[in-house]
């Protein structure tokens, strides 16, 4: 079986995002860019089926500017066989994203598609299931554990209320939560060995894709500010500010 | 402009989430009509007929929508959509499942997650972890929407009078199927609905030392709450995972307890009412967002505060 992995470049979680002073958007400008934390986990549950002998080939997929790229080598390194850019300069929203996937997903027919449940940067989560829509394909999102069948496959789902689980016939979509597994770093020989890894780069028109937003950003602001707090000295006088202050408690 | 609000429910009630989606399609303006579909839910279809707003519940009562499979919802909701301006559902873990394929079946964009309402067409939302606000204009005919659940005051349980209509359409994509759910019981206040919510972080330590956080939460009558690194510690199960990629609350007294307010943290609690920050790292991030901190030991801080309930 091929399993189809996608990755999104996006700021690293690490960085602490700011809003540009004209309100068009948030700093880009020399932040560290990494794969969507989503996406890491979603390689190295790909990966690891192919270490188990279940699947055969993992290939990554990119949506997004040249220097995706990057974050495809990473995802090559990591583990993955190939990977494929759907190259282009536009401004992307999760319809357009999911109906680049499905082309490939047309092409490809892979047995399995992962992506990440949630991108951190537009915290959307909509392409996952936006592709299983467009694919006509069954879907199990926020997974925290996945048993891969011959003919579906097994997954046990973050819910509000705790765990559900469900079965999904194949070929299907999974989108990942943090749970499902602790991805691990690429090694050094991996970091090489995926430098003559093949990318395939191909555009939204050549696949027949129209990109065209239907969301238009106005602005972007900063969250309101809390007012700075005070450090109360002992457990009393939080039980008295509580009380009597912010009368909160009774 | 009318408005197709999917309810999220258990069968038999309509959860709090719901009335906070159709507080936002009030603010969007024109009728309100409410979709149940599940199994045996005509317990829940007579409730949501007595919300406030609603003018017309349809009730769509079959094993297939049983556990609400996205595949099965998708294409009923596509089917009730007719010409419903805007579609809308709470960011439940049901809503953020389901939605985003009726967005994709009737191609047009999904708006992820609103926190208002600036007119039909143009809401604002949270990105980058609440870190930044979006307003966003949508040029589809078709909106599709999902709320915040602390970003609107919810609609009054009762006082409506709202026609129940059943509805005979029964979609089954056929592909997914439930085997089970292991599903916390609680015996406290939901953490979304909470107006007090008690949290623990990794200096918990462990999943044990977490019944000195419940004991307080049961004398303020409080919902229990976690960091994603207690979560994944195993120390509590995932439902209770606070922030950007779990609940987000809003209560009146948040009390983080050992959580150091990671970003990711931050994005699920910082509009809560007031917050307390125990923590014994004077430098930790939390005490930024904290109306109230206390530097201390919390295996000493919390037990002497329990003592004081
Ligand atoms: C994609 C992504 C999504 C994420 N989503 C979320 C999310 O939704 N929610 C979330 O919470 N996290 C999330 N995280 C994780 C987040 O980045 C942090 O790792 C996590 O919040 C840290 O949890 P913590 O504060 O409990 O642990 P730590 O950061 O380890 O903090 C523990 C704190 O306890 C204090 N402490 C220790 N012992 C004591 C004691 N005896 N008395 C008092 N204080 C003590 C320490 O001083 C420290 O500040 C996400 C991460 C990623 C990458
Ligand atoms: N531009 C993209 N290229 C590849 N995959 C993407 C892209 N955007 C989103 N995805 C995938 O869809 C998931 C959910 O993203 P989102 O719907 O934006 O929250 C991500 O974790 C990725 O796996």
């Amino acid at each position: 079986m091929k399993v189809l992995v996608t990755v999104k470049r996006v700021v690293d979680y690490n960085v602490n995002v700011r809003v540009l002073s004209d309100n068009t958007g948030v700093d880009l400008n020399n932040v560290k860019m990494s794969i969507n934390p989503f996406d890491e986990i979603a390689i190295e549950e790909a990966v690891r089926l192919k270490e188990a002998g279940k699947v055969e080939e993992v290939v990554v997929v990119s949506v997004g500017a040249s220097n995706c790229q990057e974050q495809i080598r990473t995802a090559l390194a990591l583990g993955a066989d190939r990977g494929i850019l759907v190259e282009s300069d536009a401004e992307m929203q999760p319809l357009a994203i999911a109906k680049c996937l499905k082309a490939v997903v047309d092409n490809e027919a892979p047995g399995l598609v992962i992506t990440g449940k949630q991108a951190i940067d537009g915290d959307n989560s909509q392409t996952g299931q936006m592709l299983a829509a467009l694919a006509g394909l069954g879907q199990a999102t926020f997974a925290s554990e996945v048993e891969l069948g011959d003919d579906t496959v097994t997954v046990t789902r973050e819910v509000d209320g705790g765990l559900e689980t469900i079965a999904v016939k194949l070929p299907a979509i999974i989108t990942t939560d943090l749970r499902l597994n602790e991805p691990r770093y690429a090694s050094l020989p991996n970091i090489m060995k995926a430098k003559k890894k093949p990318i395939d780069i191909t555009t939204p028109a050549d696949l027949g894709v129209d990109v065209a937003p239907r969301i238009t950003t106005l602005k972007v602001t900063p969250p309101a500010e809390r007012q700075a707090g005070v450090i109360v000295e002992s457990v009393e006088e939080l039980f008295d500010k509580l009380k009597n202050e912010a009368k909160v408690i009774s | 402009m009318s408005n197709l609000v999917i309810a999220d429910h258990n069968n038999t009630a309509i959860s709090a989430s719901t009335l906070v989606a159709i507080a936002a399609a009030k603010a969007i303006g024109g009728d309100i009509d409410l979709l149940v579909a599940g199994a045996g839910c005509a317990a829940a279809g007579e409730a949501a007929g007595k919300i406030d707003g609603v003018s017309k519940v349809l009730v769509a009562d079959n094993e297939v929508y049983g556990h609400q499979l996205a595949e099965n919802l998708a294409e009923l909701v596509v089917e009730v959509a007719g010409s419903y301006s805007h579609i809308v559902s709470s960011t439940s873990t049901s809503g953020k499942n389901f939605m985003p394929r009726v967005a994709a079946l009737l191609d047009v964009a999904q708006i992820s997650d609103i926190s208002g309402v600036v007119s039909e067409d143009t809401f604002e939302r949270p990105i980058y972890a609440g870190n930044a606000i979006a307003t966003v204009q949508s040029s589809d005919a078709t909106k599709v929407i999902t709320v915040r659940g602390t970003a609107f005051d919810p609609v009054a349980a009762e006082g409506g009078s709202a026609s129940v209509e059943n509805i005979d359409t029964v979609k089954d994509a056929g592909v997914s199927t439930w085997e089970k759910e292991e599903i916390v019981k609680l015996d406290r206040p939901e953490l979304t609905a909470a107006s007090i919510i008690v949290s623990g972080g990794r200096g918990m330590q462990n999943g044990e030392n977490f019944k000195l956080l419940e004991s307080v939460a049961d004398k303020l009558g409080a919902a229990m709450g976690a960091s994603r690194a207690a979560v994944d510690a195993g120390f509590v199960p995932n439902d209770m995972q606070v922030g950007q990629t779990g609940k987000i609350v809003a209560p009146d007294l948040y009390i983080a307890v050992g959580i150091s307010g990671a970003i990711q943290h931050l994005a699920g609690m910082k509009d809560s009412k007031v917050i307390v920050a125990i923590n014994k790292d004077e430098d930790a991030p939390i005490f930024q967002v904290a109306d109230y901190g206390l530097v201390a030991d919390l295996f000493k801080a919390v037990p002497e505060l329990d003592g004081l309930l």
